[in-house]
């Protein structure tokens, strides 16, 4: 399996000389199976550069899984380029919207409104398919298999766990712990405490151990009180994820959109300084890594 | 026993969601979402006095799209996997339906149904802390309390006419209202509230609460325990009455875990002034009624 990062940035594109070393793109990740199978996690501005190197081998046959519909997560999708030639096979997969009462079925049909893109749904191309998943059931893509798992963020968000011969990996898509609601001298405290506790456990064994946990990392420790309810993670509660999971690698990522780059190494530095022994190898995410597990 | 068509019950079903909240969690729903810096404590606090945003909600988390490992059984639990900001969005939807008339057609009275509910939920959850906690949940006891009469609601909604002639049967002939629902519809909301809870797939012990709430046949549990008591007591003492009055029989249905003096269950109980007047701000029914 390996596992190539085109897009690493957080709510929106950030490009330019500051963000060069580690990219602007907003998140998408390529997963490729043993047998070559093509798995593309979330479709933000990085799947665009992702396209381009589709083009070469026709036709393509990849399997989208979109973690969730915030705008960071999808906005490349309309310019996913296979979509537009005849003979390609698009299979996207996302979470039933609670709210709306609507499966995946309704992404495109959204984001190609007259008003927003000059192109509609009915005019692509390529074989288009949607699957609205149910969390915890796996979807076998080749010899690999992708199993939603249910994250916390501001809305339905599926982290998903891919497999593949035995080797694993995990990304969260964007996802915060869980804050108590209530104030320590307030009643509830305690109750709403152990249902976070156990939906804590229930999550860390969902994930379970993993070859490569790619993970939201967007704050920093001073950054996060004002952000919380933001739906999005620190340094410390992503290397404190891989340690309870028993991931071998971590790769912290959706990094803060005005943060540059020496910004970004200097406050992962500090991280990692507050847990030296963090259990796995931790880096951060940057547009054209891969690594094979 | 039933004589629900199956078109009647797909029509309960599909109403309900398309079923009014009540005035003030609507009201307090839209005051709230103004601000962007909301307490989700404070959202928390109002969706679980209202039975129907608490029915929505419990109905959608459990649907089979998020094939959790337990059942959801409280609003605080469906704040732990939503995410309150899912949460706040669906009271938005739920208040954008409007608000239930305190009185329709069928002539019930939906404030004092509430002021019952909120006040049967709240003693049936103290009954469970100082009798069977270690048996049962007590905020499960709190669900089953404010959601134990549901069915009513249903009926005052969606078959006025057959509910006011149950409501006049069981006021002229002194019957209990069950028995007049049973007579007139072909069932009662136990079975009907009990029903709807087992498709939108409640938590087991929920459902069989709502279903034998009046059935003095049916096993017996903590949570089934705590909740007749908790009714015995909030009718007795005229805490809303949701249609059914107060009669001294029931005490003869006492379960057995309470002992046979109420007077010492009360006592135990504390203070429940603040319960009742909380819940009758809530129902908007001023104090003393």
């Amino acid at each position: 399996m390996k596992v190539s990062m085109w897009g690493v940035r957080g709510s929106i594109p950030s490009p330019g000389p500051r963000s060069v070393r580690y990219g602007g793109n907003t998140t998408c990740i390529e997963v490729r199976s043993d047998d070559d199978s093509l798995i593309i996690l979330d479709a933000g501005t990085g799947i665009f550069p992702l396209a381009q190197t589709l083009l070469a081998k026709l036709p393509v046959t990849a399997h989208v899984f979109i973690t969730h519909t915030h705008w960071d997560h999808i906005q490349g999708l309309p310019f996913f380029v296979p979509l537009y030639i005849p003979g390609n096979k698009v299979r996207i997969h996302g979470a039933y919207d609670i709210v709306s009462m609507q499966g995946i079925e309704q992404i495109m049909n959204v984001q190609l409104q007259y008003s927003y893109f000059p192109i509609r749904e009915a005019e692509l191309k390529a074989g288009i398919e949607y699957q609205t998943l149910t969390v915890g059931e796996p979807v076998i893509i080749g010899d690999a298999t992708v199993t939603p798992v249910l994250m916390n963020h501001p809305v339905t968000d599926l982290g998903y766990r891919v497999e593949c011969n035995g080797k694993s990996m995990f990304f969260t898509g964007d996802h915060e712990p869980w804050v108590n609601i209530y104030a320590p001298e307030d009643p509830e405290h305690a109750e709403y405490q152990a249902m976070i506790d156990q939906r804590q456990a229930e999550l860390d064994a969902a994930i379970g151990p993993v070859d490569l946990l790619v993970a939201d990392a967007a704050y920093t420790l001073a950054e996060y009180p004002p952000k919380i309810g933001w739906g999005h993670g620190t340094f410390d509660s992503t290397i404190q994820m891989a340690q309870r999971i028993g991931a071998k690698r971590l790769i912290c990522t959706h990094h803060e959109p005005t943060r540059c780059d020496d910004d970004l190494e200097k406050v992962f530095a500090e991280a990692i300084n507050r847990h030296p022994e963090p259990g796995c190898e931790v880096m951060l995410a940057r547009e054209g890594l891969e690594l094979a597990l | 026993m039933s004589h629900l068509t199956p078109e009647l019950e797909r029509k309960l079903m599909t109403a309900v969601e398309r079923m009014p909240a009540f005035p003030k969690s609507v009201q307090a729903v839209l005051e709230l979402t103004r601000n962007i810096n909301c307490l989700p404590k404070n959202l928390v606090g109002v969706i679980e006095k209202d039975p129907v945003m608490t029915v929505k909600i419990l109905r959608v988390i459990n649907s089979a799209y998020y094939s959790l490992p337990n059942k959801i059984t409280s609003v605080g639990q469906s704040v732990v996997y939503l995410g309150i900001n899912t949460i706040k969005n669906l009271a938005l939807s739920f208040a954008a339906v409007g608000i239930l008339p305190r009185f329709n057609t069928s002539g019930f009275d939906i404030q004092r149904y509430l002021l019952h509910s909120l006040t049967v939920a709240a003693v049936s959850r103290i009954l469970c802390e100082k009798y069977a906690r270690t048996e049962t949940d007590p905020t499960d006891c709190y669900i089953a309390g404010l959601l134990h009469d549901f069915g009513k609601v249903v009926f005052a909604q969606f078959m006025a006419g057959e509910f006011l002639q149950a409501l006049a049967i069981a006021a002229d002939l002194d019957k209990p209202l069950y028995v007049a629902e049973q007579e007139v519809i072909g069932a009662d909301h136990a079975y009907v509230g009990a029903l709807l809870a087992k498709k939108w797939q409640f938590a087991e012990p929920l459902v069989n609460c709502i279903r034998d709430h009046h059935n003095e046949t049916a096993e017996a549990s903590a949570m089934m325990d705590c909740l007749r008591m908790a009714d015995i007591l909030c009718r007795k003492h005229a805490f809303g009455d949701a249609g059914n009055p107060w009669r001294e029989e029931g005490l003869a249905h006492m379960p057995q875990r309470f002992g046979t003096d109420i007077a010492v269950v009360i006592a135990a109980l504390g203070d429940l002034q603040k319960i009742v007047e909380d819940a009758q701000s809530f129902a908007q029914i001023g104090t003393g009624k």
